[in-house]
């Protein structure tokens, strides 16, 4: 396989705005990334950075006031033509068949993807029903398999409760059954486990795992918790302000980060060593998307900013320093900066 | 069970708090089977805590959700009645018992127990500015009006990283880190003895979270405050507490300094809450998770509450209920299995 077919997705300079009494925000502001097949991609940042809209405007689920300015959004399935999904028009059988066939998705909230007045299976069998062509029986035996590959003790009993009567873990595990019950070539994953408590965290960030490598599945997870992205990605994304501010292989990220934003990140984790020591933190808060300042975006907040160069340039690019490490930033080859 | 805490001997101090066997049951209305039928069912959701916290302590209460952490924290500043126990107060040499102090009695010294919220957007009044929601206790209590009660409005709002002109705003003009800012001045303005932070940091972004961590630290030193931190990230524990309780199914089933808590874990939960933390770095693959669901305090086994879920579980741990008994000095630990094998 060439390296060129284990891309998944390929988004390109995408551009989501908001047009808002405020003014207009600029949510993901020229995003460029790749997913591959059977890897993991996280998206980091802390709130407010567009870490849902990216992944909302993947899949085409922006509603006013939000638009998609430009961008190409590439899939390349399985033996097939690559689509760009920005090209398709709004109700075409193209989109349908890649939203919860090709492309799927899952939240922070379980309940967002399920019906409370509906049973598990039956939902289920809906999404399996949407997008194969198989029987009612066949797809209750389909969705029945789901459930047990999630790890839901005795699905077949299981199969005609209501969400309501299992627990927020038990009801995410739902959520990736159906969610992946299409097999779906890339999975995105919008922090999924934010809502669940860390024993159950863990149990589902294994679950997310094991069916990636079940289904050779592209997974892009997005999620502020870099505990969650060290355990689970192979390459990272920092975003910042809509932008992409360091991208890089996890080790690199983690290890070597060359963006002040992700040292700052990495340095503010409550560790368990440094007990009793204040906690280094990010000076300031994030502004408001609709005043983004001039220069660097994060340049009032930066501990290495250089007046009269990050305040008044132009925005950094994403720049490569090699070819699994890119970062935007004015000072990237000052060796000044360091974690 | 009450706690002897070596140190208390050697400290002329009494603690601040005293908890002791402390329940809190709800009654809830259940369908039976059929669906046409209910039958009542207890939901435990504190059962028989104790603990002592000395002045100027910080303790941390750490557990999965729906284990009883804010149930507690509200049944101790009696924002809620107990169903049982006594939660000893002592300010100077007056000593009273929250639990069951009259309600003519128990309003003075509700300014002297303070609670900061998880949700910093919910718990404040959309349509007051930031200067009356963080003055309105001064308010309700008489203690301050006009220049004073401005003047002090100012000087908190400094305290906590806010400027004096954000007193005129509403809350809906600030980022989630400044409006935990605001409800922690709130808090403060009263001078409290004990302040409860109920997951004060769980909903921040972790660069807000240390920000806030740190506050809450310098404003423990520079007031000599008293905590009592809920949360269920320990790492967030870790650095800010002296002491941590660990909570499973209304229950302290491991108590004992911090670094004891992690160092030396000896309740196969906390050991598990422990492996179960994603910690960030790619070379330390996560050891272990924690099988099954998270206890329903409403329908629990008999025994050990966390017999199903536990892998030294043996059949003593079927039948009998743990006390919390004292393993070495400070260190308490409810599990039958602690000490009589390795775990
Ligand atoms: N419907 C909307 N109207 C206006 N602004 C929006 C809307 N949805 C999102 N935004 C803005 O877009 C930015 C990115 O949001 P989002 O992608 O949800 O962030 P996160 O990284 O937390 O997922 C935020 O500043 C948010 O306020
Ligand atoms: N007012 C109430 N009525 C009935 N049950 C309650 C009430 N408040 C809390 N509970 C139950 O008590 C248990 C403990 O809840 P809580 O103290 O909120 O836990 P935690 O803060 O640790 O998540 C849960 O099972 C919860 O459902
Ligand atoms: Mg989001
Ligand atoms: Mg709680």
């Amino acid at each position: 396989m060439s390296a060129n077919n284990d891309i998944v997705l390929r988004v390109e300079n995408l551009r989501t705005y908001f047009e808002t009494d405020g003014g207009i925000v600029r949510a993901v502001d020229g995003v460029t990334f790749s997913v591959k097949r059977g890897k993991t991609l996280a998206l980091v940042g802390e709130s407010g950075c567009g870490k849902s809209v990216t992944a909302y405007s993947i899949l085409r689920l922006i509603q006013k006031p939000g638009k998609i300015i430009s961008g190409r959004i590439m899939l390349h399935a399985d033996e097939q033509e690559s689509i760009d999904i920005l090209s398709l028009s709004e109700k075409s059988d193209e989109l349908y068949d890649i939203r919860g066939g090709k492309v799927s998705m899952i939240f922070q909230e379980p309940m967002t993807a399920l019906s409370p007045v509906h049973t598990v299976g039956n939902q289920i069998c809906e999404a399996i029903l949407l997008h194969q062509d198989v029987s009612r029986a066949r797809a209750r035996e389909i969705a029945i398999k789901a459930l047990g590959d999630v790890g839901i003790p005795s699905p077949q009993k299981r199969i005609d409760i209501y969400p309501h009567e299992i627990s927020g873990g038990m009801r995410q595990r739902v959520v990736i059954a159906m969610a992946l019950v299409c097999r779906p070539q890339l999975l995105i994953a919008d922090e999924p486990t934010t809502a669940l408590d860390v024993t159950i965290q863990a149990q589902i960030i294994h679950l997310i795992k094991e069916r990636q490598r079940d289904l050779s599945m592209a997974v892009m997870l997005i999620t502020h918790d870099l505990g969650v992205v060290a355990q689970s990605a192979d390459d990272v994304a920092v975003m910042y302000l809509g932008r992409i501010v360091e991208q890089a292989d996890i080790r690199d990220l983690m290890k070597t980060p060359r963006h002040p934003y992700t040292m700052g990140l990495l340095k503010s984790l409550p560790s368990l060593s440094n007990r009793h020591k204040r906690l280094p933190s990010i000076s300031g808060s994030v502004p408001s998307p609709a005043e983004i300042p001039t220069g660097c975006p994060f340049h009032p907040r930066c501990p290495y900013c250089v007046k009269g160069l990050c305040d008044t340039a132009a925005a950094p690019e994403l720049t490569s320093l090699d070819s699994k490490h890119s970062v935007a930033c004015l000072r990237a080859n000052d060796s000044e900066l360091k974690l | 069970m009450i706690q002897s805490n070596e140190s208390q001997s050697n400290t002329p101090t009494k603690p601040l708090l005293r908890v002791k066997g402390l329940k809190k049951y709800f009654t809830v209305s259940v369908p039976s089977k059929g669906f046409l039928t209910r039958r009542t069912n207890a939901v435990k959701a504190v059962d028989d805590v104790s603990f002592d916290i000395m002045p100027g302590d910080i303790l941390g209460v750490v557990g999965e959700s729906g284990c009883g952490k804010t149930t507690m924290a509200r049944t101790i500043l009696r924002a809620i009645d107990p169903t049982s126990g006594t939660v000893e107060l002592t300010l100077g040499d007056h000593t009273v018992d929250i639990a069951t102090l009259k309600a003519s009695k128990l309003k003075p010294l509700r300014q002297k127990m303070q609670m900061i919220f998880q949700d910093p957007f919910s718990s404040l009044n959309p349509r007051m500015t930031v200067g009356d929601i963080i003055g309105e206790p001064l308010v309700i209590h008489k203690l301050a009006r006009g220049s004073e009660l401005k003047d002090r409005v100012v000087e908190i709002l400094k305290k906590v990283g806010l400027a004096p002109e954000h007193a005129v705003r509403y809350p809906h003009a600030f980022s989630g880190g400044q409006r935990q800012r605001i409800g922690i001045a709130r808090a403060l303005i009263m001078n409290p003895a004990l302040v409860v932070a109920d997951e004060a940091v769980s909903a921040l972004d972790v660069s807000v979270q240390a920000q806030v961590i740190n506050l809450l630290q310098d404003l423990q030193e520079e007031f000599k405050l008293t905590y009592i931190f809920v949360a269920h990230d320990l790492s967030v524990v870790k650095h800010i507490c002296d002491r941590v309780a660990v909570m499973y199914a209304g229950k302290i089933v491991e108590m004992a300094p911090t670094d004891e808590i992690f160092d030396d874990p000896l309740h196969p939960y906390t050991r598990a809450l422990l492996s179960a933390i994603p910690l960030p770095d790619p070379d330390v693959p996560m050891r272990f998770a924690l099988g099954g669901e998270v206890a329903d305090p409403g329908a629990l086994p008999g025994g050990c509450s966390f017999h199903p879920r536990c892998d030294k579980c043996e059949d003593e741990c079927k039948e009998k209920i743990p006390s919390l008994r004292e393993y070495r000095p400070g260190h308490l630990v409810a599990c039958h299995r602690a000490g009589n094998t390795p775990l």
